[in-house]
């Protein structure tokens, strides 16, 4: 079976679609015999090109993973592009002390089924030793650009994967796919380097490094379908599950230590699911029912709300919030 | 071109079907950039195009709702939704492009909305490269201006596959058809002269809506598709079956002692993305430039093996002999190798802030190989003014010229026009890295003995 027949039909069978040749539908098989990739390959294509270019020009490149489904999506992407040989580079995870746990014993089963190196930019050493203080507000996302570059300057990385996407946000809509940063780790949004059909430039002086983006023109639905297609595993918080939660700025915030409710505000135990997955202190919950790959590919498509400004609190701070810390140098 | 037309309402229709926006992911994907002079509308169409195919969401619409309020307006000023940075939204200007997606039941697209000032030409330039249709928006009002001519200029040099010439704000010259067939027929007289021979004008107007996502009423005298039912009805891509089979080598996969799997420690494979073409197992390739022969004996995608591969899907092949290969060879079709070279002819793009002097040496990348080069010769400009070639001592930002470079390597390049991906390189700056040209292979510019108003002048960009 060729991976352009691989795909699954949600249509036909949305509650079960799981990755069976029976369900490939005539669309695909038109497709494949007259040579036309489908979005979703064109899409994996482009990512795996991206992510081999970048191992062959760069010194030494590392992948940003949090076990979010975006930087699952990337490690598998890397994992089919380097087949058999494993992944060329270490991942790096900012820990932002507020992660759930659920999403670091995601993060550490990953990295040890995948054989890879993790490297660990610990907020919370920051602050402890004073070189970082809490925000008012309580959220440390934006906090992760100090010991994020810090670790890109220790460990000597020339280029860094991350899995942004262009549909994310209005800021991360302008990113090209090979981004360069200043010895600063800025990013200056108003002179960025051409990036002409498929060839990509990482070439950048001492000191500076790119970003990399494989997965920009991914959408999330297309995250989605990807990972029903290829029965990605995924931190078990995507789908639903019964959770304590109360509503803050009209997001189900979970009660857990970094995000305790206020008095006017009652905890309720609600059947929720995570959209995005970052500081547990600004990220929502969403109300929903969906338990398997297909039923979410279904609700997001269906969703009226993009999926930050679902379940964001540190993107409301600002009309500008996100280019503003990725100037600084932020993911 | 195929003008079959889809009622409207059926593609908003399935727009709002979750089931069919979750299913437009097995359809095929059309990358589309927008063109065209400052204050002509660019974003304000895209945004039109967005809102009208139901792709802006609640939150989404509710910030721009709130940003135009704040300014004092009375309607969303949908150009918001992809003038994303702080200073496009302080000057309402576009600086760099924005990418948004959206789906109808049987395609998706990735849109790329590019910036009209002349200071920002290279991230149009940026936008345009990988689009496979280019809409280029004119004023009605003022017509051709010359952001239109390089816009349209660099389209024609990047052979965009597709040209549609939107013909905006319609409604402020009274829907007039006057208007519309001179302005359309000023337009089409400049794409001819750049060689850009099918272009399909439409009246629009971005702000209202008429002719964006649904036809208009108060263009009765125009009786061709939508803006959008174009959009969905436009031939996908060419079949890479009538292309030369050609893999630019990106690694070497050969994990040895590193293998996760004993069975793959003798594994040797050659990582890359199909650049055209098909290839099969027991085809016979040959590498270059070292122009060994071998044949194919396995195609491999991560676990998957495949009897066939395809431009673009990023393989690794298998081969029969272990002749020496490395990243930035090609392997390519034995029986239709393009015979590599060290001297070429290109018009390039200059995108560099300093000045493209003849002498001057730089970095060629081409596929995944990046050679040395020296500038020869600069062999002319072109003036935007009269379209055709003037001999020229420099390039500067956002000139398009054509020179002779020397490599230090052989190269296995193609003409532009047979290959957009074997005839297209960067020129790199080796001291910063900056990217400072786009170059096309075997393009030429018009020169002044053409005549101008000779329909044929697609060949003048050709050899």
């Amino acid at each position: 079976m060729t991976t352009t027949t691989k795909t699954v039909d949600t249509q036909a069978d949305p509650v079960t679609g799981v990755d069976d040749a029976t369900t490939a539908t005539a669309y695909e098989e038109a497709s494949s015999s007259d040579r036309r990739l489908s979005q979703l390959d064109a899409l994996e294509a482009e990512a795996i090109l991206v992510i081999r270019e970048m191992a062959g020009e760069l010194e030494r490149p590392a992948l940003l993973f949090s076990g979010g489904k975006d930087s699952v999506v990337m490690l598998h992407l890397a994992t089919k592009a380097f087949w058999p040989a494993p992944i060329p580079f270490p991942v790096l995870h900012v820990d932002t002390g507020h992660n759930f746990p659920e999403v670091l014993a995601y993060r550490d089963e990953t990295v040890e089924r995948l054989g890879l190196r993790l490297v660990v930019a610990s907020v919370q050493d920051y602050i402890d030793d004073g070189r970082l203080r809490e925000r008012a507000d309580g959220t440390r996302n934006p906090l992760q650009t100090m010991p994020l570059l810090d670790a890109i300057n220790d460990n000597r990385f020339d280029g860094v994967f991350g899995g942004g996407r262009r549909d994310e946000e209005k800021a991360r809509a302008k990113e090209r796919i090979v981004s360069l940063r200043d010895e600063f780790g800025q990013w200056d949004p108003k002179n960025q380097r051409p990036e002409l059909w498929n060839l990509f430039n990482p070439r950048h002086r001492p000191g500076e490094h790119v970003r990399v983006f494989p997965i920009s023109n991914w959408t999330e639905v297309d995250i989605w379908r990807y990972i029903e297609r290829e029965d990605i595993p995924l931190a078990p918080l995507y789908y639903a599950h019964e959770r304590e939660v109360f509503r803050r700025d009209g997001m189900w915030l979970a009660v857990g230590p970094y995000s305790q409710p206020r008095d006017d505000e009652p905890v309720e135990t609600r059947l929720v699911r995570y959209r995005t997955v970052g500081d547990m202190s600004c990220t929502g919950a969403v109300e929903s029912p969906a338990t398997t790959n297909a039923d979410i590919v279904l609700e997001v498509a269906a969703s009226t709300l993009t999926e930050r400004g679902a379940t964001r609190a540190d993107d409301r701070i600002s009309e500008a919030a996100m280019e503003d810390r990725k100037k600084e140098g932020y993911f | 071109m195929a003008t079959t037309t889809q009622a409207p309402e059926v593609a908003l229709a399935a727009a709002l079907d979750p089931a069919a926006v979750a299913g437009a992911a097995r359809g095929t994907l059309l990358r589309l950039a927008t063109a065209g002079s400052v204050d002509d509308g660019k974003s304000t169409l895209v945004g039109r195009l967005l809102h009208d195919t139901k792709s802006v969401l609640s939150d989404q619409l509710a910030a721009v709702e709130r940003v135009s309020r704040d300014r004092g307006l009375t309607a969303a000023d949908l150009a918001l939704l992809t003038d994303g940075l702080r200073a496009e939204r302080e000057q309402g200007i576009t600086i760099d492009v924005a990418y948004r997606y959206f789906a109808t039941a049987n395609r998706s697209f990735v849109l790329a909305d590019c910036p009209g000032h002349v200071q920002y030409t290279r991230n149009t330039v940026t936008g345009s490269s990988t689009a496979d249709v280019v809409v280029l928006l004119v004023d009605a009002r003022k017509g051709v201006l010359e952001q239109t001519r390089r816009h349209l200029a660099v389209t024609a040099l990047l052979r965009v596959p597709h040209v549609i010439v939107a013909v905006n704000k319609i409604d402020l010259v009274d829907f007039s058809q006057e208007v519309y067939d001179r302005v359309e027929a000023e337009v089409q007289a400049v794409a001819r002269e750049l060689g850009v021979e099918d272009a399909i004008a439409i009246p629009v107007s971005a702000l209202d809506g008429d002719n964006v996502a649904e036809r208009s009423t108060r263009t009765p005298w125009y009786s061709g598709p939508s803006l959008l039912e174009l959009l969905e009805s436009l031939p996908p891509s060419d079949d890479p079956a009538n292309e030369s089979f050609r893999l630019p080598v990106q690694l070497v996969i050969r994990p040895q002692g590193a293998a996760r799997d004993p069975q793959f420690r003798d594994y040797r494979g050659y990582a890359g993305q199909v650049a055209s073409g098909v290839v099969r197992v027991g085809d016979e390739v040959v590498a270059l430039p070292s122009g060994k022969r071998t044949t194919v004996t396995g195609i491999d995608l991560g676990e998957s093996t495949l009897d066939e591969a395809f431009a673009p899907q990023s393989v690794t092949l298998r081969l029969a002999d272990e002749i020496d290969i490395s990243r930035g060879d090609v392997i390519a079709a034995a029986a239709d190798a393009p015979e590599p070279t060290q001297d070429i002819k290109a018009v390039v793009c200059w995108l560099g802030d300093a000045p493209l002097r003849p002498g001057q040496r730089l970095l060629l990348k081409h596929g995944s190989r990046t050679v040395q080069t020296a500038v020869r010769t600069l062999d002319g400009a072109l003036d935007l003014d009269d379209l055709h070639a003037v001999p020229s001592e420099s390039l500067s930002l956002n000139d398009i010229g054509l020179v002779t470079l020397r490599l230090a390597s052989p190269v296995p390049v193609e003409n532009y026009s047979t290959s957009r991906r074997g005839g297209s390189f960067l020129l790199i700056d080796a001291h910063d890295g900056r990217t400072v040209a786009a170059g096309m292979v075997g393009a030429t510019l018009p020169t002044a003995a053409d005549a101008p108003s000779e329909p044929e002048g697609d060949e003048e960009w050709e050899i």
